[in-house]
């Protein structure tokens, strides 16, 4: 006698839980994401400090400098050094001027590597006070402990 | 008589593949983009180039001198303020401030004392932001109890 093996039905899951879940999460990733980076860059780990606060307004007329670990800085994506910065300060001058505006104006904000030789910093803000610069924000990442 | 629709009874399958699909790519699109953002502030310094007319000051209200040596390789080896040696622990510092500003509020049309940091060419950043931490203020529970808030350097060593 031939039995006639019973084809297994395909098990079918539910999958609305999973189909849940997975929105719930791409919502939170959705909410969460911070496409704004432009500020931060990959050489530049921040010293920490208790007392810094995020400021509540932005900076007007910001000019960041990234100051990687070597003394490299790092300015609107171009690459220089504390010799060569005050071609790149004077760009961003002649942008300013464009609006009318002067380098007292302008907030140099320096994200310095933590383990960046003071002095290369030093070297920074001078070449930038060599442009009429005055205001300096010197930026640290929120220490909460 | 009551009819009954059959089609009312049989279920509609939706396929739901393709939606998962796409929404798990979405999930892991999400999912790679995603960065904690560290929350940052600054320390703002407003340091005109020396020499300035305004910074012509009468004597008595001269700057705090903070001395920060480094070791070869870019420690802190002791710092002084005003000549008097505090080692590397930045809590002396912090008292040694107190002591000589108070916490009183400045008075009006004054910005209060101002400090300049002369350092080593290679101590590391880090220390320096330690030591405008320790001098510009401190935590007093939630509340930030400002100490200095005018901050200058002097000029690199080479």
């Amino acid at each position: 006698m031939r039995v006639k093996s019973k084809k297994p039905d395909l098990a079918e899951g539910d999958l609305t839980p999973m189909i849940d879940m997975t929105f719930q999460l791409i919502a939170f990733f959705m909410v969460l994401i911070n496409f704004a980076q432009t500020e931060s860059n990959d050489k530049v780990v921040l010293p920490s400090s208790q007392l810094v606060k995020p400021p509540e307004a932005p900076l007007d007329f910001a000019i960041i400098l990234h100051v990687a670990r070597d003394g490299e800085v790092i300015l609107g994506g171009d690459s220089f050094t504390a010799d060569t910065l005050s071609t790149g300060l004077k760009q961003e001058l002649a942008v300013m001027r464009a609006e009318d505006k002067g380098p007292q104006d302008a907030n140099i904000i320096i994200r310095a590597h933590q383990d960046t030789a003071a002095g290369d910093v030093q070297e920074i803000i001078k070449v930038a006070q060599d442009e009429q610069f005055v205001n300096f924000a010197l930026r640290a990442k929120e220490d909460r402990s | 008589m009551k009819i009954r629709n059959k089609a009312e009874q049989e279920k509609q399958e939706l396929n739901m593949t393709s939606m998962i699909d796409i929404v798990f790519l979405l999930l892991v699109f999400f999912v790679m983009t995603f960065k904690i953002v560290e929350m940052e502030g600054d320390f703002s310094i407003r340091m005109p180039l020396a020499g300035d007319s305004s910074a012509v000051s009468d004597p008595t209200d001269l700057p705090l001198k903070l001395r920060m040596r480094a070791t070869p390789e870019g420690s802190l080896a002791s710092m002084s303020l005003n000549e008097i040696d505090m080692g590397t622990d930045f809590t002396a510092l912090r008292s040694q401030v107190l002591q000589l500003v108070g916490t009183g509020a400045p008075a009006e049309g004054n910005d209060g004392p101002e400090i300049e940091i002369d350092t080593d060419y290679n101590l590391r950043y880090a220390y320096i932001i330690e030591a405008i931490t320790s001098v510009s203020g401190y935590k007093n529970g939630d509340e930030i109890i400002k100490l200095i808030e005018k901050v200058k350097f002097a000029k690199p060593r080479r």
